[in-house]
């Protein structure tokens, strides 16, 4: 008996040490994690770079692989520093209306950029259309159709279960789907084949992981590099009304002047060639 | 269906059938005397980790044709799982599981042993002692699971969001429908909605924390017939 507390002892010290020396690990883990990001950027950025101004930006999830290009080389003008936050525009028109901190904001809709405007939200005079929005049909590599040969058509085949669009009751690019599908003259027939993806990329990604055969998505997702060696078909612009894509500078923008500055260079002959590169047109190419 | 009533079946058959899977596996948590069961506490705990959107994806991969339980239920049914009632469910009882499993274990534990012991020598079998005994003990913890689990599955969006393609009647939750009503920017129509969410559950949770309590007063003991 008095052995077996004597083990017991033993064991209750061992498991108090080593809680100990976990608890001592994480906290050494936690604290080089507060330290070492600033740090970081500190080394980074060295003197100069610490007095230019940062912009953030609320960006469309459409923009992800186009703004982080046009970021890029916009940081090279060594005017601003650029901090961008990808997200459902819906999402990003109420957190502004509600204060959230961004000084610029691309919208994958006009209408939200607009009603800011109208709400004097916007700095006046910056509303504009940056970009129009394309629309594919995209499909895997190993999927059971080929989008690329067959169009429209690949969405009748009896082997396509699930078609997957984005939310046709918010997202823009849903309401482009809906509307190609009826202008296509297949809309009833599809409809009940339709699922629905909250925004654009994750509508992708029923497609992407094969639980729908086919999507309608962004051609500026279907260029990226995950799904860039998939099939796609563009779906000829004059099937829908154009996804045009706008962006205002916020009235509470901390550096309204560099803000100016980037809308500017997106819309230069530069900020339009990226644009164009990942997947976007533009409304005088359009119309 | 409207979105309310779809959340409140997948609610109610969510806790169903975690009770059913989670009384056996928090009875061998709690009971055995396997040196690593510790693991298995720590994987019943790791859906808590994950945000509910990226379990939600992994869920949408495994569910995939290319992914395991995609091919297995192809094989038996035909068709994919994602955007289904059923491949909700699936997804939900993942999500939901610890809040069925930790409840269950921890009332299965604080059974005093010597009441164990007691209904065995007095010759009941383990199954016996586990409807007599320990089942009518634990009654705390199986309506705590019960209602957690519920509440988890109703309040659910992540989740369902990746793997429910919003789907209306099939997929569409309440919480979907509200979260689409706000993204529409009819927030009126998003208050209302959530509203009733609101009532329901407040309603459905009082009524069960009411009668636990009575449970406990009364020592209500349905399997305790015999």
């Amino acid at each position: 008996m008095r052995f077996l507390a004597i083990n017991d002892v033993r064991r209750g010290k061992r498991f108090v040490r080593a809680f100990a020396a976990i608890t001592a690990c994480l906290l050494v883990i936690s604290l080089a994690g507060v330290c070492a990001p600033g740090a970081r950027i500190n080394a980074e950025q060295g003197p100069a770079a610490a007095s230019l101004p940062v912009l953030r930006v609320a960006a469309a999830a459409d923009l992800q692989f186009a703004m982080q290009d046009l970021a890029e080389q916009f940081e090279k003008k060594d005017i601003a520093k650029l901090q961008v936050t990808y997200g459902s525009s819906g999402n990003f028109f109420s957190q502004i209306q509600n204060g959230a901190p961004f000084d610029l904001f691309f919208s994958a809709d006009l209408q939200y950029a607009k009603k800011l405007d109208a709400a004097g939200l916007a700095e006046p005079g910056t509303l504009c259309e940056y970009a129009v929005g394309r629309l594919v049909l995209w499909a895997r590599a190993d999927a059971v159709v080929d989008v690329g040969k067959d169009g429209w058509k690949a969405l009748l085949d009896a082997r396509v279960e699930k078609i997957a669009i984005a939310n046709p009751e918010h997202a823009p690019y849903g309401k482009a789907a809906v509307a190609a599908l009826r202008s296509a003259g297949i809309y009833d027939q599809v409809k009940s084949k339709l699922v629905y993806g909250e925004n654009i990329s994750q509508t992708a990604q029923f497609v992407q992981s094969g639980n729908a055969q086919v999507g309608l998505v962004a051609l500026s997702l279907a260029v990226s590099p995950g799904m860039k060696d998939g099939k796609r078909w563009e779906v000829p612009a004059g099937a829908y009304p154009p996804i045009e894509q706008g962006a205002v500078v916020l009235r509470s923008a901390q550096n309204k002047s560099a803000a100016r500055a980037f809308l500017e260079f997106v819309q230069s002959a530069a900020g339009r060639e990226t644009l164009t590169k990942y997947g976007f047109s533009f409304a005088a190419q359009a119309k | 269906m409207g979105p309310l009533w779809l959340s409140m079946e997948l609610a109610v058959t969510v806790a169903a059938l975690l009770l059913l899977i989670g009384l056996p596996v928090a009875y061998w948590l709690a009971f055995s005397k396997w040196r690593g069961k510790f693991l298995l506490e720590a994987v019943v705990a790791l859906p808590l980790v994950l945000p509910p959107t990226v379990l939600g994806f992994y869920a949408l991969l495994a569910m995939g044709p290319h992914g395991p339980l995609g091919k297995v239920w192809r094989a038996a049914f035909g068709h994919g799982l994602a955007f289904t009632f059923a491949g909700l469910v699936l997804a939900s009882m993942f999500y939901s599981f610890p809040f069925a499993v930790q409840p269950l274990m921890s009332s299965f534990e604080a059974v005093d042993r010597r009441l164990l012991n007691a209904s065995a020598v007095l010759g009941a079998s383990p199954w016996r002692t586990f409807r007599s005994v320990i089942l009518p003990l634990s009654i705390s913890g199986i309506i705590t699971a019960i209602v957690l689990c519920f509440a988890h599955t109703l309040g659910e969006f992540g989740v369902v969001l990746m793997v429910g393609g919003n789907l209306p009647g099939v997929t569409r939750t309440a919480s979907i429908a509200i979260y689409d009503r706000v993204q529409s920017l009819e927030y009126g129509e998003a208050n209302r909605m959530a509203l009733v969410l609101l009532i329901i559950s407040f309603s459905v949770l009082s009524v069960v924390y009411a009668l636990n309590r009575h449970a406990r007063r009364s020592l209500w003991t349905p399997w305790a017939t015999k």
